[in-house]
């Protein structure tokens, strides 16, 4: 099931936050929904995003798909082990998946995502 | 599922890069029966096709097809497709899905001017397409006749399942394997039956997704990406096809011409160099200069590389060249490479 201990966005990505810095990535719905993940581009240190802009790409043999910030924040660091094996993106998305960190802007903007209830829900419709 | 050419397929049954291995490696199988099929038949059949497409269709025989294409005035496709000879004056084309109303339209419209009957037979035939290297020991036992007698490019009528099916050696894949004809009706049961035969070899179901990366990775053509109306079967690599002493035909002058004025394009295959996957539409540069779009691109899964195709002038067309294609607002660095990208192990 999905996990308790962060939230989720309506484009399938998850955050979890640690203070004020916050880890993001794609759910498993949205890795099974790409399929085969064979290229990732993912932002530079130091990208000041706000939500809904534009934080990389995903790509699966078929199509290249927007990774878009769920909250707004300058990017820490970004996965650099998916470069070199992207599929980990499919294999574990929750885990070694993961695609960046960022340093809130605002961290109150996390609250207003889903927690894994709701996010299970919007699955479930 | 998706929707194609007003047709329904699945891109993928368990993952393109599955799929796409179990082809390289053991067998896949897939429907293929949205794909058009038209009887060309009567006393002109050999002459109306001569007429209207690239390769010397006097060539073949009952029981042999090949690859060929409707061809524009300027030496264009109107489609590919596979012609087969069932027997004296009696002739099968698959055709592209996509392109079958437009196809029947241009084959009628020519149809008048000479002694052949065209009919289309897309809704009486399924067609399935079994692929990979056990393709033939998975086949073999399901079949009335040898199989191993079957050749490249060569066809014969067989009954699986009851039912009487045309059986070629051909494909889509650049393996080894066989494209089924099948009377409509019959071919759920042929595709339960061949699934359950290729259990134990591994066979699975493969979908669109694998479909154009096998192909991709054989370079085979893919209409309305790598050829259209306005590319030329010379420019397009395909001269091979293209038989000018046959007799005329149509955009035969306009071939003639090329030939003698030299290409000023061709269709390459190239890789990426780094990382980024190139794909249909990218825009080609070399410097400032823009030369022109990717026609396909794709990860390669079983290469393992990011490749595709895009038309290049003729000084850029040799395997070495450099240029660039621009992804997402970056130039990324590509160089031409020969082709086909995979060539499968000769036994």
């Amino acid at each position: 099931m999905y996990p308790g201990d962060r939230r989720y966005s309506k484009q399938h990505e998850w955050l979890k936050v640690d203070g004020d810095i916050a880890t993001i990535g794609i759910t498993d719905f949205a890795q099974s929904e790409l399929g085969d993940i064979v290229f990732v581009e993912l932002p530079e240190t130091g990208k000041e995003v706000q939500a809904g802009d534009v934080l990389g790409t995903i790509e699966s043999v078929k199509a290249v798909s927007e990774l878009y910030a769920p909250v707004g924040g300058t990017v820490e660091a970004a996965n650099g082990d998916l470069e070199s094996k992207p599929e980990a993106v499919n294999e574990d998305p929750h885990g070694e998946g993961w695609l960046c960190r960022i340093k809130l802007t605002n961290p109150s903007e996390a609250d207003q995502l889903m927690d894994a209830a709701a996010y299970q829900e919007l699955l479930g419709s | 599922m998706v929707e194609f050419a007003g047709w329904s397929l699945p891109i993928q049954y368990t993952g393109v890069i599955d799929e796409h291995q179990a082809v390289r490696t053991r067998a896949g199988l897939f429907d293929v029966s949205h794909m058009g099929e038209v009887a060309v038949r009567g006393a002109q059949a050999l002459d109306y096709l001569q007429h209207l497409t690239f390769n010397d269709v006097a060539r073949l025989a009952p029981g042999r097809c090949h690859y060929n294409g409707l061809s524009t005035p300027g030496g264009g496709f109107v489609d590919d497709l596979l012609v087969y000879q069932l027997a004296e004056n009696d002739y099968l084309l698959v055709i592209n899905a996509a392109n079958t109303a437009k196809d029947l339209a241009w084959l009628a419209r020519h149809a008048a001017d000479f002694d052949v009957v065209v009919e289309d037979q897309s809704g009486e035939w399924a067609q399935l397409a079994l692929q990979g290297p056990l393709a033939g020991s998975i086949l073999g036992p399901e079949v009335s006749e040898n199989l191993a007698e079957l050749r490249y490019y060569a066809h014969r009528w067989m009954e699986i399942e009851d039912a009487r099916c045309i059986v070629s050696r051909t494909g889509y894949t650049g393996e080894d394997g066989f494209e089924i004809y099948a009377p409509w009706c019959a071919g759920a049961a042929i595709w339960r039956r061949l699934l359950a035969a290729g259990g134990k070899h591994g066979l699975v179901p493969v979908g669109l997704g694998a479909r154009d990366t096998l192909r991709l990775e054989a370079k085979m053509a893919l209409y309305g990406n790598d050829i259209d109306e306005t590319t030329t079967a010379l420019e397009a690599d395909l001269g091979w096809m293209v038989k000018l002493k046959k007799g005329d035909f149509i955009g035969r002058d306009a071939l003639v011409r090329q030939k003698e004025e030299g290409l000023r394009r061709k269709l390459v295959g190239f890789e990426m160099q780094g990382r980024a996957i190139a794909r249909s539409g990218y825009g080609t540069f070399q410097g400032e200069n823009e030369l022109g779009r990717v026609t396909s691109g794709s990860f390669a899964p079983h290469l393992n590389k990011r490749i595709g195709l895009a038309y290049l002038p003729i000084a850029l067309s040799e395997p070495g060249s450099q240029f660039e294609v621009e992804i997402r607002g970056r130039r990324e660095a590509a160089r031409v490479v020969p082709t086909p990208f995979y060539k499968r192990p000769q036994r």
